[in-house]
């Protein structure tokens, strides 16, 4: 068991496309930014996939950059996958994970089931599907953790408005009464609006934020299947960002075709929205670039039927060429099945000038191409609002020699301008702080 | 003479032969099947006929093993089986049929169209055909079952 697992399944199987030359020497910088390389699609008789050994942190911790120093904020914690900081310091962590099993309609299902079960590793065994509240203390570190709200089904997004904590279930955006400095929610949940989930529910997470002036709630809601081989019956709303009116529930589609979109943010100052997106798997290890991207109202950004703009999937049928027309490319690639599933705007003060309004992404990480990539937290430099040049690794050292410590998930800025990380498969909340700062 | 090639049967090819000729007919059953459920996913896109080509590729390949290790048996406990091109050519298409079948069901995995047209396709029609071609050599084949019937020396 000291091996990592690693499935090399497609490795050289009969006539499977060996990985061939092109893939193993892609040049992984010509897949960031505006305009990606994008290779010709090739999957080879399997996906090849490499599945890391989960091993936990054993006490060490990831890895940040000359100037700067992390620490755990919460250990021990079961499944945590988001974060939010409130504005009097303390801070939620969102505990969750995907309870319903997926119908078994293809030989297939249950052994894509199993192969990301082992790159979650079973995750923590004590409750989850809660949100906890860290109180604030002085110096980052906190001074209690009490559990907010229990038996939540498979949360994800929790955005504050007022006096009220919007959080996005699964299947539903439910309101609590609650306001930053309550260390309980006033009383029971009002459903605002069911959301898209079972039976097959793929994509679960669903992301949350509200509009700058509150009035409006923005939604992820991912797709039911990789490429619409589910039928597109089961992606109806799906694979969209949905408009919310918080007091009546009533909801339209504000973009679509983003895979499963996740990390939505507005860019400061601005009514921009923002949001990283999972692109689509089996199309090769360098296919297709998962993206970061303002999503402009109304606009159809290709999946099922088309990646990064026009390029059409070949599996997809009936295919559409009046969508794929209409389909339009992101802003960023971020590099193929990193699995962005975090994005927070730097609004602090606290880090060098460099990082002001610049993105941090927090990239989950693959398991379904050879060469692992992503587990780890990249920044991205904005200027004038948009992004420039290549990322920066920021929080790295997810994996080491093969094996899976962590996988970071969601990310956020916190009042003191230190990033906050959800770790999922370390079962830790880091905090990440300037160390020229007194703390 | 059919009493005389009876008693050069072993127990374990007495044992074996009703077992592979229960079996074996499941997996060309299943082959030719996904053959005309590809044929169907072609003409119409839709997806309950490439998932039903999955299922019975996977069932085929499920009892075809099965079936692959009883005439494994069958070939080493009986001498006869062994003996003339028939035997061995009921083998080699029937083993033939599987490993194609094996690589039809990894190709079958692809999400969608390209599971099936052109490659999943075609390699339905070989596996078929392999399958159907085994199944003509059963009648002509020694196998303990049919033996006694029709041996050849």
């Amino acid at each position: 068991m000291k091996t990592s697992t690693t499935l090399a399944l497609a490795a050289c199987v009969a006539l499977a496309a060996c990985g061939s030359g092109d893939e193993r020497n892609f040049d992984k910088s010509t897949e960031y930014g505006p305009n990606p390389k994008l290779p010709e699609p090739s999957r080879g008789l399997l996906p090849k996939m490499n599945v890391p050994k989960v091993v936990g942190w054993q006490g060490e911790t990831p890895t940040v950059p000359q100037g700067f120093r992390i620490e755990a904020l919460a250990t021990g914690l079961a499944n945590p996958r988001n974060v939010y900081p409130l504005p009097n310091g303390d801070l939620l962590v969102i505990e969750s994970k995907k309870d319903a099993k997926e119908p078994v309609e293809r030989p297939k299902r249950p052994v894509m089931a199993w192969v990301e079960s082992k790159a979650h590793g079973g995750a923590g065994g004590g409750p989850s599907n809660r949100i906890l509240l860290l109180r604030a203390a002085a110096g980052g570190k906190p001074a209690a953790q009490s559990v907010l709200i229990d038996h939540l089904n498979s949360p994800f997004g929790v955005v504050v408005v007022g006096d009220a904590l919007y959080v996005a279930d699964t299947d539903a955006i439910l309101r609590f009464p609650f306001k930053a400095g309550d260390t309980q929610v006033g009383g029971a949940p009002v459903k605002v609006v069911d959301l898209p989930a079972g039976p097959i529910n793929h994509h679960w997470t669903k992301s949350l934020t509200a509009s700058p002036d509150g009035s409006k709630l923005y939604v992820g809601v991912g797709s039911n299947s990789n490429a619409m081989e589910r039928g597109l019956d089961e992606e109806t709303n799906r694979a969209a960002i949905w408009e919310v009116d918080p007091s009546t529930g009533a909801f339209k589609v504000f973009a679509s075709g983003l895979r499963n979109p996740n990390g939505l943010t507005f860019y400061p100052g601005s009514n921009v929205l923002w949001a990283v997106v999972n692109e689509r798997d089996e199309l090769g290890p360098n296919l297709v670039p998962d993206y970061m991207t303002s999503v402009k109202p109304g606009a159809f950004y290709g999946w099922p039927f088309s990646y990064w703009g026009q390029h059409e999937d070949p599996r997809v049928r009936p295919q559409q060429p009046d969508r794929v027309k209409a389909a339009i490319p992101p802003d960023y690639g971020l590099s193929s099945h990193v699995a962005p599933l975090g994005l927070a705007f730097y609004t602090g003060s606290a880090f060098p000038a460099q990082f002001g309004g610049g993105a941090f992404v927090g990239e989950h990480g693959s398991w379904n191409r050879p060469e692992l990539n992503g587990y780890k937290v990249v920044f991205i430099r904005f200027e004038n609002g948009k992004p420039v040049g290549q990322p920066m690794d920021f929080v790295t050292g997810f994996v080491k020699d093969g094996k899976a410590r962590g996988r970071p998930v969601g990310v956020a800025v916190d009042r003191a301008g230190a990033l906050i990380v959800a770790d999922d498969v370390g079962n830790t909340v880091w905090r990440v702080s300037s160390s020229a700062a007194t703390p | 003479m059919a009493e005389i090639h009876a008693h050069r049967h072993s127990d374990a090819a007495r044992a074996v032969a009703p077992i592979y000729l229960l079996l074996f007919p499941i997996p060309v059953v299943c082959f030719v099947g996904a053959l005309a459920t590809d044929l169907a996913y072609s003409a119409s896109a839709y997806l309950m006929w490439l998932h039903f080509s999955e299922w019975l590729i996977a069932a085929g390949l499920a009892f075809g093993a099965l079936a692959a290790l009883a005439l494994l048996v069958e070939f080493l406990a009986r001498p006869a089986i062994r003996r003339g091109g028939l035997g061995w050519a009921h083998l080699v298409l029937f083993y033939g049929a599987l490993v194609v079948e094996l690589i039809n069901a990894f190709v079958h995995t692809i999400d969608g169209w390209t599971a099936v047209v052109p490659t999943g396709m075609t390699l339905s029609i070989v596996g078929a055909v392999l399958a159907v071609a085994a199944a003509g050599t059963l009648f002509r084949v020694p196998v303990t079952w049919v033996a006694p019937r029709e041996v050849m020396p």
